[in-house]
């Protein structure tokens, strides 16, 4: 699904992703977790394309294919997706309409047919439903005035209605209540399928509780340091960083 | 060159004006405009604004052809806008495009009977003639050739109480003719106490490269309790030159809500004056600038605060494309006796390239002690995260850049009251963004899908 191999990347001419490596397959559920500051976000900006994140050195394959080359755009086309830590507010455009040219995009790309205004209206209702957000949400801006958790929750629509092959989540647990928790690792284990991998990035250990990991990696200093079964989640809780030797010196 | 405009010009308003009702106004009009000098970029008020295809285009003479051609047929629709419409090609009324309603609703001054004449006597020029005693740069000379040219112009009068159940639409049309010529333009609507209308001016062509230069003026009288909803827009092809100027008076308790729309043109220049004359009256002036390729359009607008109690509202949008220039001035005057003012200014600037410009100046003026004022002006470009993030969800660059500039400006579409003329605007505005069609189709998707109005 995606190989990452000896990925070296500045942000602002600061180093900080040194050196690493992760390998996922189809259907394969991973989580990231790691101090603050330690580039897990980083992350998952280079891989979606953000400019001013310029890698240095290593290669990354979707699917077989090199993406560091491809544009933004193309990426999420080709079935990346990232659930923004922080989604961005954009007032003046409808959620309805941003999600419908992101939609009508990325399946243009993937030879699916186009949907029909209100076959999309119908579809975007439905998704709606599923991560409880009310269909007035369609009509507001995208974003705009959503309180944290309904910013996840809209994160989350836009991947089912995305139907990406990659889904990194990036703290996608944080700001949520109890409630919406249950209600997003729902909306994540009902895409879980053999084709379909996850990058799952979080502060606690609680939500692997509802999304139930294959591998569970530390991210600190720009390299994974250590990886393990879903039982390094309770070490980690019950130990926190400071006993991963490398978490703090980060040899290059 | 700006002699001999000055000379060619005033030997036109001079033939033109034939009309005995407006004799006393050509005379103070064409004595003024010839003592007047023509601005240059000394002149503070036009110090980014140039008039140098005005003055090198030789305007001097009035249309020769004024033909209804079917581009023009189309234009006057204003998207199917329903309104009681009345029409001028290059001046001229045209009676065919125009309706019935309208023509009820509508006098020309030329065929105004004794009591129209009577208030046309008794208030044209008068809320114009507020602007020259406050200093603001928009008592300018081009004021003073309207009144020395004008022949013939529309007044509008609804009665004490009355309210106008349909907007009414005043289309001024220009069309290409053989030689560049000049059309002068002059609307005076007085609403009575209590009255209510809405008002939409719209200034456009046909898609012909244009070679005509309007100088429009409109004067608003707005009695107690009276509201008016006013919508000027600004639709030309963009050879078409326009100075124009909106003057309004407001009485007790009354309320001018305002939109102005210019989409920008080789010479675009708006005055907007509103006068608070009498207390408790409000008034929210809202607009979007929107130049692209090499056009000049300025706003300078001035809300003379001049008693107690008056609150105003101001927001302006602009986005520049291309080479464009735009100008905004927001000048908001509190006299002394003006206590207890609400005023708020907002002008909001998005440069979608490094060789477009906007020069944007707030001017707060305040001589009373006891007063809310808040102002502010940013410029800025396209956000580097919202472009991020759309492309992020597979949304070309192109589309990203499109879908947020319109939506930059949708904020104040959506806000306006009129939602029949939102809907006229958003696709025309949409289409302005996304040149090409599949660019902006996704900006119409509310409409589309039926989304808008409907309580999900
Ligand atoms: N645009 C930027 N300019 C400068 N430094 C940056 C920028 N973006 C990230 N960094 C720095 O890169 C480092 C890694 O940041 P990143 O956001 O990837 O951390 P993270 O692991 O996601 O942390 P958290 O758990 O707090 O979300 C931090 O030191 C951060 O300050
Ligand atoms: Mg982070």
């Amino acid at each position: 699904m995606i190989s990452i191999k000896n990925l070296h990347a500045n942000v602002e001419d600061k180093n900080i992703l040194k050196g690493l490596n992760l390998e996922i397959k189809p259907g394969e559920v991973h989580a990231i977790m790691g101090p603050n500051g330690a580039g897990k976000s980083t992350l998952g900006n280079v891989l979606a394309g953000r400019d001013g994140y310029e890698v240095t050195d290593g290669s990354v394959t979707l699917n077989g294919k090199d993406i560091l080359e491809m544009e933004p755009e193309e990426r999420a086309r080709e079935g990346l997706f990232l659930a923004f830590q922080y989604p961005v507010e954009i007032p003046g455009v409808s959620n309805l309409e941003f999600l419908k040219a992101s939609v009508d995009a990325v399946r243009a790309h993937q030879g699916k047919p186009a949907l029909d205004s209100v076959q999309f209206l119908k579809l975007a209702r439905e998704k709606c439903k599923a991560v409880n957000l009310d269909q007035s949400f369609l009509k507001r801006g995208v974003n705009e005035g959503f309180s944290g958790g309904e910013k996840k929750r809209n994160e989350l629509m836009q991947m089912m209605l995305l139907e990406p092959s990659l889904c990194i989540l990036d703290e996608t647990d944080s700001g949520l209540d109890i409630d919406a928790l249950q209600v997003v690792a729902e909306g994540v284990n009902a895409m879980r399928d053999a084709n379909r991998s996850f990058i799952v990035v979080t502060h606690y250990q609680r939500l692997l509780d509802y999304i139930v990991p294959d591998y569970v990696h530390v991210l600190a200093n720009g390299r994974i340091v250590k990886s393990g079964g879903k039982e390094l989640a309770l070490e980690l809780e019950e130990k926190g960083y400071g006993w991963l030797e490398s978490a703090d010196n980060g040899a290059a | 060159m700006a002699e001999q405009f000055h000379a060619q010009q005033l030997a036109l308003a001079t033939e033109q004006a034939r009309n005995p009702l407006l004799a006393a106004l050509n005379a103070a009009g064409q004595q003024a405009f010839a003592a007047a000098s023509v601005p240059n970029r000394k002149t503070e008020a036009w110090k980014y604004t140039s008039l140098h295809n005005l003055l090198t285009g030789d305007f001097q003479r009035t249309a020769s052809q004024s033909d209804l051609t079917a581009g023009l047929r189309e234009v006057a629709t204003l998207g199917s806008l329903k309104a009681a419409r009345l029409v001028f090609i290059n001046g001229q009324l045209s009676s065919e495009l125009s309706d019935a309603l309208a023509l009820q609703q509508v006098t020309l001054f030329s065929q105004a009977d004794a009591e129209q004449q009577a208030l046309i006597s008794q208030h044209l020029g008068t809320v114009l003639a507020h602007a020259s005693s406050n200093n603001s740069g928009s008592a300018h000379l081009f004021n003073d050739l309207n009144n020395a040219a004008l022949n013939d112009g529309v007044l509008i009068h609804v009665g004490k109480n009355q309210r106008l159940e349909q907007p009414l639409q005043i289309s001024w049309l220009s069309s290409n003719n053989p030689q560049p010529f000049s059309i002068t333009s002059r609307l005076l609507m007085v609403l009575e106490s209590g009255a209510e209308a809405t008002l939409v001016e719209h200034y456009a062509s046909d898609e012909q490269p244009q070679n005509s230069f309007t100088n429009a003026l409109t004067e608003l009288v707005i009695g107690d309790n009276a509201r008016l909803q006013h919508y000027r827009l600004q639709l030309m092809q963009e050879d078409a030159l326009h100075i124009g100027s909106t003057h309004v008076d407001l009485a007790r308790d009354s309320q001018y809500s305002a939109f102005h729309l210019g989409l920008g043109t080789r010479l675009t220049r708006n005055d907007i004056v509103v006068n608070h004359n009498v207390g408790g009256s409000h008034c929210e002036l809202n607009g979007v600038y929107i130049p692209q390729n090499q056009q000049l359009l300025d706003f300078h607008t001035c809300i003379e605060h001049k008693v107690p109690h008056c609150t105003s509202n101001e927001v302006f949008r602009g986005i520049m494309n291309d080479k464009a220039r735009a100008v905004f001035n927001g000048r908001i005057h509190i006299h002394p006796q003006a206590q207890k003012t609400l005023a708020e200014l907002s002008n909001k600037n998005l440069l979608l390239t490094n060789t477009a410009e906007i020069y944007t100046k707030p001017e707060l003026e305040i001589y009373a002690d006891d007063v809310k004022c808040a102002h502010g002006a940013t410029v800025a470009q396209l956000e580097e995260k919202a472009m991020f993030y759309m492309q992020s969800r597979g949304i070309s660059k192109k589309e990203a850049e499109v879908m947020l500039s319109f939506g930059f400006i949708n904020e104040l579409l959506e806000a306006l009251p009129h939602e029949d003329i939102a809907l006229v605007l958003r696709p025309l505005l949409a289409h302005r963004f996304g040149r090409d069609q599949s660019l902006s189709r996704h900006l119409l998707e509310n409409e589309t899908a039926g989304l808008s109005g409907e309580n999900a």
